[in-house]
């Protein structure tokens, strides 16, 4: 029986979506809206200084992995079965250009925490 | 001879932007914030690695109005993705079966949106703490 490679696709979409349900809102409204207004935030709160620490750390490394790589593969399955559903495009080319993408942009970002170093 | 061929209802070519399917379209549409959000980050992680000058231009994009309705956009979307995903939960995992009895499907949703709920407070409570 040929094995289908979709619970690996499923299990990725899974944990992005539940790491994001819990993690997303707060996320956003940290870094994308209190940050840069400085709303209830020290202006020194996401400085290079601070960032650098932050991604140097192990700990700040797995956070940074886990909510850049998982929110990808979770946002790639989505557009992925929504523009096979529209039918945007063959599917294999589809699943090249979601699936693609989330795996390149994954190894970019192992790539740039390595390069920032411990 | 070929396979089977299955029969295909006709449907309207954008049926995805009208009701009832809207609503699945939306749903769908916060896994585009989810990634855009992601891709965000990522642009600062690799800024940060270019040195300070690319990191501090990458901040100061987060202060530009573009990105401040890009966010707000996102917030949006994000508190979207958290309602319908624990909207879906009870319905993608097994009958939770306690005492014999079958648990409700939206006392499911309701401990998923409350622990979310939690999760967000908890994760502000950490930022507060992390202050310099």
């Amino acid at each position: 029986m040929k094995r289908s490679v979709a619970p690996v696709f499923w299990l990725l979409f899974g944990a992005g979506g539940m790491l994001s349900a819990f993690t997303g809102p707060a996320l956003v409204l940290i870094t994308g809206l209190a940050v840069p207004t400085g709303i209830g935030v020290s202006p020194s709160f996401m400085s290079f200084a601070r960032a650098t620490a932050f991604a140097q750390d192990p700990l700040g490394k797995l956070v940074l992995f886990g909510v850049i790589a998982l929110f990808l593969w979770h946002g790639a399955e989505r557009i992925y079965l929504t523009l096979r559903d529209m039918r945007a495009g063959g599917r294999l080319a589809l699943m090249c250009i979601c699936y693609g993408s989330a795996s390149a942009l994954t190894f970019v970002t192992v790539g740039t925490l390595m390069i920032i170093g411990f | 001879m070929t396979g089977p061929r299955p029969y295909l209802r006709p449907a309207k070519t954008a049926w995805w932007a009208h009701p009832p399917y809207l609503a699945y379209t939306l749903r769908e549409a916060t896994g585009v914030a989810v990634a855009g959000y992601a891709l965000v980050l990522l642009a600062g992680l690799i800024n940060l690695a270019s040195g300070e000058e690319a990191y501090d231009a990458w901040l100061n994009f987060l202060k530009s109005p573009w990105s401040l309705a890009l966010h707000l956009l996102f917030l949006i979307a994000m508190i979207g993705h958290v309602w319908t995903w624990f909207q879906i939960m009870p319905k993608t995992m097994p009958r939770l079966v306690i005492g014999g009895r079958v648990l409700p499907q939206n006392w499911i949703t309701a401990a998923g949106l409350a622990v979310a709920m939690a999760a967000f407070v908890i994760i502000l409570l950490v930022a507060e703490w992390m202050q310099p």
